[in-house]
Parts: C-alpha cells; structure tokens; sequence
C-alpha cells in the first residue's frame, strides 16, 4: 500500500482561517498563516486552502495568503474557491500554489477541466466536490459551500471529470463536515472505487480512528483535516502515530 | 552580481517555490532563459510540471535544450526537477513519442497501471515515498543525496517514470505498491529528481542544500 497523505485543509474568509460546521456557521479561528506555519513545522504532508466565499462574491482573494505561504511552507499548496478560467488558474499558481481546485465552475463549465489539465498538466487540476447525501449509495454534486443543488450525481460527475482531465478528486461530505463524526465512508468508497485517479477525504474527521476508516472502508488516497488540527485536539505528531499503530501506511517524517 | 544557482525559466511551472526552497538555504538564485548567464551558472536546475512535449518545446523555442546539453558537458552540477528529470532522458512516450536532451540514456514511461498483485492502483502516483538505494549503489556518499538517509520521505506527483538504460544510473528508487520508480537518476553531475525537493520540507530543503555545496 502507498503512504496516505495527511492533508491540512485551511477554510478562508477575507484574511481569516475559518471553521464551520456543514460549511456553515463560520468561525473564525485566527491567521492561515501562523496555522500554515505550525503545521509545516509539524510535518504536514500537504496543505489545501479554500476561499468560503470566492464563488459566492465572484472573487478570489487568496493571493497574498498564498504567495506568503509559498514563501514559507515547503510542501505542496492546493488552492480552490473563485477560479473560473486558466487565467485566474494561471495567477494563483504563480502566487506559489501547485494546484488548483475547482468546483462551481466546472460545474458550469466542464470543459474548464479540460482547459486547466492541457494548460498546467493534469497532477494540477484538482476537482473539488460537495456532497449530500440523498438516499443510501446516492449523493448529489452541490456548490456555493452546499447551499446550490447542481442536479449531479456525485460517482457520475467524478467519472466523468476524470475522463477531462481532473488529476485528483477533494470529496467533501458536507453532512459530515464539522461534525467531528467521522467521515462518509460509503460516498469516499463509491468515487474512490469508481475513478483512477486519488482521492482526498473531507469532512468529519474526529479522531483517528475515523481516519482509519476512511482509509480502510472507504479506500481514501489522502485524508484532509481541520479543526482537529484547529483546535489543538491533536498534534500531527500524535496523528501520525496513532495512524501507523492503527495500521495505517503513513511516512515517517523523522528523516 | 554572484549567484550561486540558476533555475531556468521557460514558461512552464511554479518557480517562486522553486526559487524560495534555494533562498531558504541562504542562496542567491537567479531565474533566466538567457543563455550567457545559464553557461556562467556554477550550478544549474532545470524545473518543470506538466506534458513533456510542451516542456521540450518551451526549452527549443529559446534555443535551451543545446545550451542545457553544452552545460552538462562542462561537469558543473545540473540537476532535473519532476518533468525536468523526464527530459534528461532519451525518449518519452507520453502523448506519443518525444525525444529528450539524451543526458542519460532511458525512456520515459507510464507508470504501469496495477500494483506488483495485479490490482488496480491511482495514477498520477500522488505521494511522499521512501527513498530505497538500489543494490547496484554502493554509498550515496559524494553525491546529491550525500545529506540524505535512506527511508527520508520526497513528495512525488507523477504519472510516467524515466527507465535508465543502464540500471547504474539509477541512485534512488521508490516503490508504488510495489513498483520500481526511479527517484533519483545520475550520471556523472547530471541529476534527475523525479520528486519536488522544494515541495519535500526538510528532507527536500536538505538535498536542496547539499546540491549548493557540489561544484
């Protein structure tokens, strides 16, 4: 089995890291860039930033935390929320992100992915979805931090974002989200088993035991987490080793 | 002005990352296509994510693969990141059949779809993996990865692998579920990281840091 990347996912409002429930409820939890820093430090694997409101506002205003973040932090940068075209693509990778993760405007406009992936190359292009569960083994693709129904089937736009060129999948439960209950292994399954490229899981990580789980039910490549991280409830450290205890194949990040 | 490495810019990728992992281990760096200061360069990277043809064609459209191959002749350190790596080599079959710099003889190949069981596995290959030296390498001692322990962990992001010709040029593999990837390819000061150093924390800054000290 390949190393399951551990992955810090950093919910952005204007200049604040924010943490919701259900992407809603916002809190704000203080600045991305210090979490960005700490984190690093611990030894995180990957980071992913989201701007909450990008798509809601039509903007995106990310570029400062991530040029600050590149400028610091030496592992790989996800950025989603707001990118609409290669152009808007092109500047946030510039800004120092590796990738770029889109939901909303893919959704409008598939052959965006196509776009991006033939541009930027497709370990780039990051499709971002939102799902809600509708019924057992069904989930339908929102936007808008799952405020807008698109009227997809999340396993059927996977597929087919992949057949675009998407390079990697970030699958957010939104019913999980927040709740600190554990991921929605049975959705994380369904795409995971359903398309050939990675899969990151989203949403509901409590304790690490969910991401066992996810990992083993729900066959995840990479696991995102936030407000465990956020809120101190664990360190990466700690995760890391109850990960490899539980059985799970995660680097060592001591050499 | 002294610099200590140059990245060469043709279009292509995310340098700032590239260039802010060599300042954090106290370099100047320089980011060029213009082909007197990559000649006079004591060190140089040649970077790159995306398709390999539209990487060899940025490279002769500025006239650079003829520059990089006259620069790996003067035996100071070169050394290829990722698609950068990918084009040291002689041929890829990626979308078709491209020729490389031929810096160290292989092929460019897709990473085989299953695991050594038969399963299928994820392509791209997304992951920090262990750095193995292969039986055929004696010591990493006096080279890029003198700095480096083997089992030290390199953000890999790719689906095709080069194959050296000859398994001596190989200085570092990985294993994805059980598939021989070349991490690190060498053939006398020309290197080839499939993986990002400079998206690779500490262990990728320390290789970064060692490739400052090879002259």
């Amino acid at each position: 089995m390949s190393t399951i990347r551990l992955i810090g996912r950093l919910d952005i409002k204007g200049p604040n890291l924010i943490k919701g429930i259900h992407l809603e409820g916002l809190r704000v939890i203080g600045d991305p860039q210090e979490f960005a820093r700490k984190y690093y430090e611990q030894g995180i694997d990957e980071l992913v930033y989201m701007d909450i409101v990008a798509s809601l506002y039509g903007r995106n205003s990310l570029h400062d935390i991530i040029r600050s973040a590149a400028h610091d932090v030496f592992v790989p940068l996800t950025v989603g929320g707001g990118i609409r075209s290669v152009d808007d693509a092109r500047e946030i990778l510039r800004a120092g992100a590796d990738k770029v993760a889109i939901n909303t405007a893919a959704v409008k406009r598939p052959d965006l992915i196509r776009e991006i992936a033939h541009v930027f190359g497709s370990q780039c292009m990051v499709l971002s979805i939102e799902a809600k569960c509708q019924a057992k083994d069904r989930w339908e693709v929102y936007t808008d931090n799952g405020r807008e129904r698109t009227g997809l089937d999340v396993v059927e736009w996977a597929k087919r974002a992949v057949g675009l060129g998407a390079g990697e999948i970030l699958l957010t439960s939104v019913d999980q989200e927040g709740t600190r209950k554990g991921f929605d292994c049975d959705l994380v399954r369904a795409v995971s088993d359903s398309v050939s490229v990675p899969v990151i899981a989203s949403g509901g990580m409590g304790t690490v035991e969910h991401l066992k789980q996810v990992v083993t039910d729900g066959h995840a490549d990479a696991v995102a987490m936030a407000d465990i991280l956020h809120y101190n409830r664990s360190t990466l450290a700690e995760i890391r080793s109850s990960a490899a205890a539980l059985g799970v194949s995660v680097r060592s990040d001591e050499l | 002005m002294s610099f200590d490495v140059v990245v060469i810019d043709y279009g292509i990728g995310n340098l700032y990352s590239v260039r802010r992992a060599f300042e954090a281990c106290g370099a100047n760096v320089v980011l060029t296509d213009d082909p007197a200061l990559i000649v006079s360069a004591p060190r140089l990277v040649l970077p790159g994510v995306g398709a390999f043809a539209d990487g060899m064609r940025g490279l002769i459209e500025r006239g650079l693969d003829s520059v990089v191959r006259e620069y790996a002749k003067s035996g100071k350190p070169l050394v290829g990141i990722c698609l950068g790596m990918q084009m040291l080599a002689t041929v890829s079959m990626e979308f078709g059949e491209h020729r490389g710099l031929n810096l160290i003889p292989g092929k460019v190949v897709r990473i085989p779809s299953t695991t050594m069981e038969g399963a299928p596995h994820k392509i791209p290959h997304i992951a920090w993996e262990a750095l193995v030296r292969p039986d055929s390498i004696q010591t990493w001692d006096n080279t890029i990865l003198a700095n480096t322990k083997p089992g030290a962990t390199m953000y890999h992001v790719h689906s095709f692998t080069v194959v050296p010709d000859d398994d001596a040029h190989r200085l570092a593999d990985c294993y994805y579920n059980g598939r021989q990837i070349s991490s690190v390819i060498r053939m006398g000061n020309v290197y080839g990281c499939q993986f990002h150093p400079e998206k690779s924390g500490r262990a990728g800054l320390a290789l970064l840091k060692r490739f400052l000290e090879m002259s």
